[in-house]
C-alpha cells in the first residue's frame, strides 16, 4: 500500500518534471566567436542580457580562439555537419564565406523572419564591406574599426608644432615637414605604422578613391586583377622609402607590437594603427600625452573619401531548423539595438554599427569626454562610400595581404624598388586570384 | 646461441600487434592518404566545391620561384641549426665530461633547456633580440652601435631563428654525446696518454670515431627537428618574414593551409615536405652510415 503510493507520487513528479522540461526548454543557438579577454567578457555580458530578456531562446557563446582558429573551427564543423548557427569571421575572409554555399544571407534571414530592418540607419562604410554587388547584406557587421593616426603631443610641442585637428586631415607633405622638425628636435624616428598593407595601401587607396583591384575591387566578379602598382600608390611607397633615409619613417614590423612599442618608448612621434588601439595605449602610456588625428591625405585630394574598416562580422550558417533561425534573427536584432551598440562601443572602442546609436551617444555627451573615439567614426563616415571606397572583395585575400607585406619589406630593406615591388605584388596576387577563381568555375 | 620464444598459436601474434597497427593506421596512414587525396584536388575550404585536378597543385608549386626559394631556405636553415647545435652540444659534452666537481649539477643544468617548448624558446629569444623591445638588441645598439634589425633584414632574422632553434637542441645533443662519451673505454684513452698524445689528438683520433654512431643518430634527429619542430620558433619570432626570408617549408604549409585556407596547395606542400625528409634520411643511411663504427 505504502509502496504503491510512493510509486504513484514519484511517477507523477517525473511526468510533471519531464513535461515542464519539454515545454520550457528554450531553443539553443550557438555562436562561435573570436573575442577573448576583455572583449570576450563584453560579449558574454551581451549574451547574458539577451538570454535574460526573453525565455524562448538561449544563446550559447563559445570562444574558438583567434580569428584564424575560429574560421578553421567553422570549416571543420561545416565539413562534419555540426556547424553553429552563427560564426564570426574576419573581414579578409568575406569572399570565401560569401561563396562558400554554407551561409544564410543575413538580409534574407531578417526578411524571412519578419524583421523590417532600416539598413539606411547603419553606418554605410561598415555595411558596404559585407554586401554583395546588388547591395544585399550577407553578414551582420559585429566589430569594426578603421585606422587613424596617433601622435605624441609632447614631442610635437617640443618641435614647436601645434596639436593636429581632429576633423581636418593634414596632407602627407605637411606631415613630412612636421616629421622633419620632429627628427631634427632629437627624436630617434618620425613615423611608424602597424598593419602596413591595411593602413598604407588598402586605406590609402580607399581614401583617395583609387581602385585597389579591377571589377570595382572585386565586387563585380572573380576575374578581377590587382591594380596597386599605379603611380599614386607607388608614389606613396616611394615617399615612405625616402623618409626612411632621414628617419622620418622606419619599419617596426608587420603587425602592431613592434610599432606600438616604438611609439610608447617615444622612439616615434607618429603611429598609424586601428582606432581600437585606444584602449591599449590608454593602459600602456604613462609618461606623455598623445592624441588622435585622421589619416593624412594627398594635397590634390580635395574631398577625401571614407576610410575602410577592419574587424569581423557574424555569418549565419545553413542547415538548422526554422524556429532556431527565428532565434538567430531575434538575437542579431538585439545586438543591433542602440543600448547594446553603445555598450559595445564604450567598452571595446569598436564602432557602433547604427547611426542612431552614434547620435544617442553624442547627445549624451560621450564624445566630449572621449574625443578620441569620434575621430575614427568621422573619418569613416565623412562621405558616402563609392564603388571603390566601399571595401575589398578578393579571394585568397589573406595570401594577398601576406604578399603585399613581403614585397613592402623588400622595399624597406633595399632589395627592390617600390615600382618593382608593387609590380611583383600585383603579379603574385593575380596568380592567387586566378587560383581562387578556378575553384568556383 | 640465441634463445627464441616460439608461439604455437598462429593468431596470437597478430592480435598482440593489432593495437599498434590500428593506432598507426588511424593516426598516420589515414591522414597521410587524406593529405595525398587533398593534394590532387582543388577545393574550397568547406569542401563544397571539389574538383580532381591530378598534379596541378604540384606543378603550380614547382613553377613558383618563391616555393623553390623556400626549399633553399629550409635546407640552409636546417643545415645551420644541425651544425650549430651538434658542434656546441659536442663541445659542451666534452667539457662537462672533464669537469671534476659538481658533475651532476652541471649536467642537469645543461639538460634543462631541452624541456623548453620551441614556441617558448622563440618568445624568449624575441624578448632578447627584438629591435624595439629586446634587451640585448637595445644594449648592443646603445653600447656598440651595432645595426641589428631582424624585423627589417632577412639575414639578421635568419640568424635569430637559427639561434633560437639551435639553443634548445644543444641540450638534446648534449645528453646523447654525454652518454656516448661515457661509453668510451678508459683503457684506450690511458694508452694514448702513455703514447704521449695531446688531449686534442686523443679526442680526434679516439673519442670522435667512437662517437660516430651517436653523431649519426643526432644528425638525423636534428635535421628532422629543424624541418618540422622549429615551426613554433618561426611562428613566434618572424612569421616567415621579413620578405619571406625565414619562410621554411613547414611554416608555408601552415600559412597556406591553416591561415590562407588553400588546402590543395597546402596538402601538396606537405607531401613534398614528407618526400624531402624521407629522401634526406635515406641518403644519410646510404652514404653516411657506412662511415659509422657501431662496435668498439
Amino acid at each position: 500500500m505504502k509502496k504503491g503510493k510512493f510509486v504513484l507520487i514519484a511517477s507523477v513528479l517525473i511526468a510533471v518534471f519531464a513535461f515542464s522540461q519539454a515545454f520550457a526548454a528554450p531553443v539553443e543557438i550557438h555562436w562561435w566567436h573570436a573575442m577573448r579577454s576583455a572583449r570576450g567578457e563584453v560579449v558574454k555580458k551581451m549574451v547574458e542580457e539577451f538570454n535574460a530578456s526573453q525565455t524562448k531562446y538561449v544563446v550559447i557563446e563559445t570562444n574558438k580562439g583567434n580569428y584564424d582558429e575560429t574560421v578553421n573551427a567553422g570549416v571543420a564543423a561545416i565539413r562534419a555537419n555540426k556547424q553553429p548557427h552563427i560564426l564570426q569571421s574576419f573581414e579578409v575572409g568575406t569572399q570565401t564565406m560569401m561563396l562558400s554555399g554554407a551561409i544564410y544571407p543575413v538580409y534574407q534571414l531578417m526578411k524571412d523572419n519578419g524583421y523590417d530592418v532600416d539598413w539606411s540607419d547603419y553606418l554605410q562604410p561598415v555595411l558596404s564591406y559585407y554586401m554583395d554587388a546588388d547591395g544585399n547584406l550577407m553578414s551582420m557587421p559585429f566589430n569594426s574599426s578603421t585606422p587613424v593616426m596617433y601622435y605624441n603631443v609632447d614631442l610635437f610641442k617640443k618641435a614647436g608644432l601645434a596639436p593636429l585637428s581632429k576633423e581636418k586631415p593634414v596632407t602627407w607633405e605637411e606631415l613630412g615637414d612636421m616629421l622633419k622638425l620632429i627628427v631634427d628636435s632629437g627624436v630617434p624616428g618620425g613615423m611608424v605604422t602597424a598593419w602596413q598593407s591595411w593602413t598604407q595601401i588598402e586605406n590609402y587607396s580607399a581614401i583617395h578613391n583609387i581602385p585597389f583591384a579591377s571589377k570595382a575591387n572585386g565586387y563585380q566578379g572573380l576575374d578581377c586583377e590587382l591594380l596597386i602598382n599605379n603611380d599614386k600608390v607607388v608614389g606613396h611607397i616611394t615617399r615612405l622609402k625616402d623618409w626612411m633615409s632621414d628617419k622620418r619613417f622606419f619599419y617596426g614590423g608587420q603587425k602592431y607590437q613592434g610599432p606600438k612599442a616604438e611609439f610608447i618608448a617615444q622612439n616615434a612621434a607618429v603611429y598609424i594603427d586601428s582606432i581600437s588601439g585606444i584602449a591599449k595605449l590608454k593602459k600602456a602610456v604613462k609618461d606623455f600625452t598623445w592624441d588622435v588625428a585622421p589619416l593624412p591625405v594627398e594635397a590634390w585630394m580635395k574631398e577625401p573619401q571614407n576610410s575602410i574598416i577592419g574587424g569581423a562580422s557574424n555569418w549565419v550558417l545553413k542547415g538548422h531548423k526554422k524556429e532556431e533561425y527565428a532565434g538567430v534573427a531575434a538575437f542579431l536584432e538585439f545586438l543591433a539595438t542602440p543600448a547594446m551598440q553603445e555598450y559595445w562601443h564604450m567598452e571595446t572602442g569598436y564602432f557602433p554599427i547604427t547611426k542612431s546609436a552614434y547620435r544617442s551617444l553624442k547627445a549624451k555627451g560621450y564624445y566630449d569626454k572621449q574625443p578620441y573615439q569620434e575621430v575614427g567614426i568621422q573619418q569613416m563616415t565623412r562621405r558616402d562610400p563609392t564603388e571603390i571606397s566601399r571595401g575589398l572583395r578578393l579571394g585568397y585575400f589573406i595570401q594577398i595581404r601576406n604578399i603585399i607585406n613581403e614585397e613592402l619589406e623588400m622595399v624597406w630593406n633595399d632589395t627592390k624598388s617600390p615600382q618593382a615591388a608593387m609590380d611583383d605584388a600585383v603579379k603574385r596576387g593575380n596568380e592567387q586570384l586566378r587560383q581562387f577563381e578556378k575553384i568556383y568555375q | 646461441m640465441i634463445k627464441r620464444s616460439i608461439f604455437s598459436n598462429r593468431i596470437l601474434p597478430y592480435l598482440l600487434i593489432l593495437p599498434q597497427v590500428l593506432v598507426t593506421l588511424t593516426f598516420f596512414y589515414w591522414p597521410a592518404l587524406q593529405g595525398l587525396y587533398q593534394a590532387l584536388m582543388r577545393s574550397d575550404p568547406f569542401g563544397l566545391h571539389n574538383r580532381f585536378i591530378w598534379f596541378e597543385n604540384f606543378i603550380d608549386l614547382f613553377k613558383d620561384p618563391l616555393y623553390l626559394k623556400s626549399i633553399a631556405i629550409t635546407l640552409m636553415f636546417s643545415a645551420a641549426v644541425a651544425a650549430v647545435s651538434i658542434s656546441f652540444g659536442l663541445f659542451i659534452a666534452a667539457m662537462a665530461n672533464r669537469a671534476l666537481r659538481c658533475k651532476a649539477v652541471i649536467r642537469t643544468l645543461l639538460i634543462w633547456p631541452y624541456a623548453v617548448a620551441p614556441a617558448i624558446s622563440g618568445i624568449l629569444w624575441l624578448f632578447l633580440l627584438h629591435p624595439s623591445y629586446g634587451i640585448v638588441a637595445l644594449a648592443i645598439k646603445k653600447w656598440f652601435g651595432a645595426d641589428w634589425n631582424p624585423v627589417l633584414r632577412g639575414s639578421d632574422a635568419m640568424i635569430m631563428v637559427i639561434m633560437a632553434s639551435a639553443w634548445k637542441q644543444i641540450s638534446y645533443n648534449f645528453v646523447f654525446f654525454m652518454a656516448g662519451l661515457q661509453a668510451v673505454p678508459h683503457s684506450l684513452i690511458e694508452a694514448a696518454v702513455m703514447d704521449g698524445a695531446s688531449p686534442f689528438r686523443r679526442f680526434w683520433a679516439i673519442t670522435f670515431p667512437l662517437l660516430s654512431p651517436t653523431l649519426f643518430f643526432v644528425t638525423v634527429m636534428n635535421l628532422i627537428y629543424s624541418f618540422f619542430e622549429t615551426f613554433g620558433v618561426i611562428h613566434t619570432v618572424t612569421q616567415g618574414g621579413p620578405g619571406g626570408a625565414t619562410n621554411i617549408l613547414v611554416y608555408k604549409v601552415y600559412q597556406d593551409g591553416f591561415i590562407g585556407l588553400n588546402l590543395g596547395s597546402s596538402s601538396a606542400q606537405s607531401i613534398v615536405l614528407m618526400s624531402l625528409i624521407v629522401v634526406i634520411t635515406l641518403l644519410q643511411f646510404k652514404y653516411v652510415e657506412r662511415k659509422v663504427h657501431y662496435a668498439i
